[in-house]
């Protein structure tokens, strides 16, 4: 086999130019493939990272109403789900795939945010536990953080976010400054900012839109402090944060079997139909597959068309080695003739075609890997070489130099060896 | 014995007519021997050898080489009996170009399946068995004619062979190397290789302890009488003329004979044409001087 090796690397060689016209389809393809598949990578990761965020395995589970998370600005509020109890909290926080995770509650657009009698449009509120800011990666970057003074004492105190603060406060010091909810008046003792290596909030397609896009910024109040704007018996929600990403399906649906053991009896309604309360975990990881199938689904294509490539080269691979059979016809009769068996004669040239093809599969991918670059610095597609795609493509080249090697070498190994020694 | 045919027919198609080429040739081989077989182009000679050489199946008639019946054996059979019990040397050496003497020499150890090794040490000593041990490392197109030869015979004895098969061993070689490889040959024979040569050119036939006659297809032995005509001829170009036959050979021998005037030295179509007269006179009991003869006339050869 080595010896077969050998000989390839010999017989490839000693043809530089034709051996190298011969590997260009295969070379074209793979490199084709790669780059292809380097997009690929490269939208998915952004996907996730975009979605999920990149150090941030935060899942939401929310109370959910079918399919859609329960909005209490009109609904009126359950009474069969329980207050979540600071024992099961623990319960969650033991769950071996969540790290940490705390309990909110939150409105959008609420219409009783006001500050200087001018309305705050498209803010988003949280009622908070103390372990919001952590869980989700906030720091306080300017002023304080709620004490346990502000819980215990029912304080009305806020702390907003630097969009919000660069919205509404213009460049002025927000801090002591007062806003008003629901008439009620909330000093600001901090400004939140995520943490850098923390992608910006985005924990749901949802929230993509509305708050990147059309949100002004957050407000957060002590989770003691709801009742005073809206109503206290109001449901929580919970975020958890799991330990890596892989873990953020699993942490939630643990997570929403906790908190559902708070829903009671389910509520019936006049029909006699329950509706469908319940605690859901919004699998942010199966939102970014979906939307990874989206775009890898019409890039598969390319592949496809790129795969054609690869097989007009294989069909040149066949014909060079054809070419080479006829030409070597001496060769192969002398071999036989010195006893060489029909398998060593089918394994030299079928070895000579998967290295040729290898040899071919391997430059492709560096090749690939340089065209990915080229691609990313000049249509600045984010992309991502992978490895896996990388080890396929070369075992691929080489199925491909076996397969198209295949008529010539039993050729080769059919001569009859007269025949062969006659040749001129 | 190392082979034997029996009654050995072989046709080839040519379209859909089959063109006999041997026609019931019968020879058995014992060990030790010095076969050459003679015979005009064309005459089957090559045919012949090939089925010697387990290379072709005959069309008829049987053929038993070192006890296997070579009709009936497999093509896996064959190529390692090719491999073990045949040594080929052709016209035209027939080395790989781009390997090494050596790496040529070590190709039917390959095949046989000996370790890296072994086979690096038989090669040389083959090498070495044919004054080339300086040459191993040289690849075929650095090599003489000669070189080039004793490289194929070196290949052909490295697997110690029962038999040395030679197509036509001289056909490509000047006077001088044709005589060394002759010289090769015959020591191999007194070292108990067991040696079938083919050739047209009588003086190299002579070099044979049996010379075995061919002409369209039909094998004669040749038992010719002393100071018969065929003598005659032999001596005639064994004279200091030997080397000037062999000149005009290669000037001459694409030439029909008919346009050639018949006097001044011997060409070889000259004695094809002799020996194609004595053979269809079918003169009994002529019989070609022996090789000690010649040598004792003070023949190089
Ligand atoms: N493969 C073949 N097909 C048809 N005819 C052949 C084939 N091989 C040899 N012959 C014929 O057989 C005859 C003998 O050929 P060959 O044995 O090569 O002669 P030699 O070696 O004595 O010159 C020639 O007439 C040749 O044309
Ligand atoms: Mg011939």
């Amino acid at each position: 086999m080595l010896e077969n090796i050998r000989l390839s690397f010999q017989g490839i060689f000693s043809h530089k130019i034709r051996s190298f016209l011969t590997m260009l389809g295969i070379i074209i393809g793979i490199a084709a493939i790669i780059a292809i598949v380097s997009t690929i990578e490269g939208t998915n990761e952004q996907i996730k990272n975009n979605l999920i965020g990149s150090g941030n395995n935060t899942v939401k589970i929310t109370l959910s109403n079918g399919d859609y998370e329960a909005d209490f600005t009109w609904e009126t509020v359950p009474d069969n789900i329980r207050v979540i109890s600071e024992e099961s909290k623990k319960r969650i926080e033991d769950i071996k795939e969540v790290d940490s995770c705390t309990l909110y509650r939150t409105r959008s657009n609420p219409d009783n945010l006001f500050y200087l009698n001018r309305k705050i449009d498209s803010a988003v509120i949280y009622g908070i536990d103390e372990d919001y800011f952590d869980t989700l990666g906030y720091d306080i970057a300017e002023g304080i953080n709620f004490t346990d003074r502000h819980y215990k004492n029912f304080a009305k105190v806020a702390i907003i976010d630097s969009t919000l603060e660069r919205g509404i406060f213009e460049g002025e010091n927000p801090i002591g400054k007062q806003i008003d909810i629901s008439g009620e008046p909330f000093t600001i003792i901090g400004v939140a900012a995520k943490r850098s290596g923390f992608e910006p909030v985005i924990n749901s397609v949802d929230d993509y839109y509305t708050y990147n896009q059309t949100s002004s910024g957050l407000i957060f109040i002590p989770t003691v402090d709801w009742g005073i704007c809206f109503r206290y018996d109001e449901p929580q929600n919970c975020i958890a944060r799991a330990v890596d990403t892989d873990s953020m399906t699993n942490a939630g649906k643990k997570t929403a079997d906790i908190l559902n053991e708070n829903i009671l009896t389910p509520e019936k309604d006049t029909e006699g139909v329950s509706s469908a309360l319940e605690y859901k975990s919004e699998s942010l990881l199966e939102q970014a597959k979906a939307l990874q199938d989206l775009s890898s689904s019409t890039n598969s294509m390319l592949i496809w068309i790129a795969s054609i490539s690869l097989l007009v080269g294989g069909i040149g691979v066949m014909n060079i080695m054809l070419v080479s059979v006829t030409e070597r016809t001496r060769e192969i009769g002398l071999k036989k003739a010195l006893g060489a068996r029909k398998k060593r004669i089918l394994a030299q040239f079928l070895t000579e075609a998967a290295v040729l093809t290898s040899i071919g599969g391997i430059i492709g991918v560096v090749s690939g890997i340089g065209l990915s670059k080229v691609i990313a610095n000049i249509a600045e597609v984010p992309v991502a070489i992978s490895t896996p795609a990388i080890a396929v493509s070369v075992v691929f080249s080489m199925v491909v130099g076996i397969v198209f090697g295949l008529i010539p070498s039993i050729k080769a190994a059919n001569l009859n060896p007269i025949d062969a020694l006659r040749y001129e | 014995m190392v082979f034997e045919l029996k009654n050995i027919y072989k046709d080839y198609l040519q379209g859909k007519e089959a063109v006999p080429v041997l026609k019931n040739i019968s020879l058995a081989v014992e060990d030790g021997e010095y076969v050459a077989i003679m015979g005009p182009s064309g005459s089957g000679k090559s045919t012949l050898m090939n089925i010697i050489g387990c290379l072709d199946k005959q069309t008829k008639g049987s053929f038993v080489f070192d006890g296997a019946d070579i009709m009936s054996c497999s093509d896996k059979q064959l190529s390692s009996i090719r491999n073990d019990k045949i040594g080929f040397v052709f016209q035209n050496f027939n080395l790989l170009p781009r390997q090494t003497a050596l790496d040529n020499v070590e190709l039917p150890l390959l095949y046989a399946g000996v370790s890296k090794r072994q086979r690096r040490e038989k090669a040389k000593e083959a090498l070495r068995r044919v004054g080339l041990e300086d040459r191993m490392n040289f690849k075929p197109t650095q090599l003489s004619g000669g070189q080039k030869q004793r490289v194929a015979i070196a290949r052909a004895i490295v697997n110690k062979p029962k038999l040395l098969l030679a197509d036509e061993p001289t056909g490509a070689l000047d006077t001088r190397s044709g005589e060394q490889v002759m010289e090769l040959f015959k020591e191999l024979n007194d070292d108990g290789v067991t040696v079938v040569m083919i050739t047209h050119e009588p003086e190299i036939a002579r070099c044979a302890k049996r010379v075995m006659y061919i002409r369209d297809g039909e094998l004669h032995s040749g038992e010719f009488a002393a100071g018969s005509r065929a003598n005659a001829v032999a001596k005639e170009e064994t004279a200091p003329a030997a080397e000037k036959v062999q000149e005009e050979a290669a000037v001459t021998k694409d030439i029909p004979a008919e346009e050639k005037p018949r006097t001044g030295p011997k060409t070889m179509t000259d004695i094809h044409r002799d020996l194609d007269d004595i053979l269809n006179r079918k003169l009994p009991e002529l019989k070609f001087s022996d090789g000690s003869d010649i040598e004792r006339k003070g023949d190089k050869i």
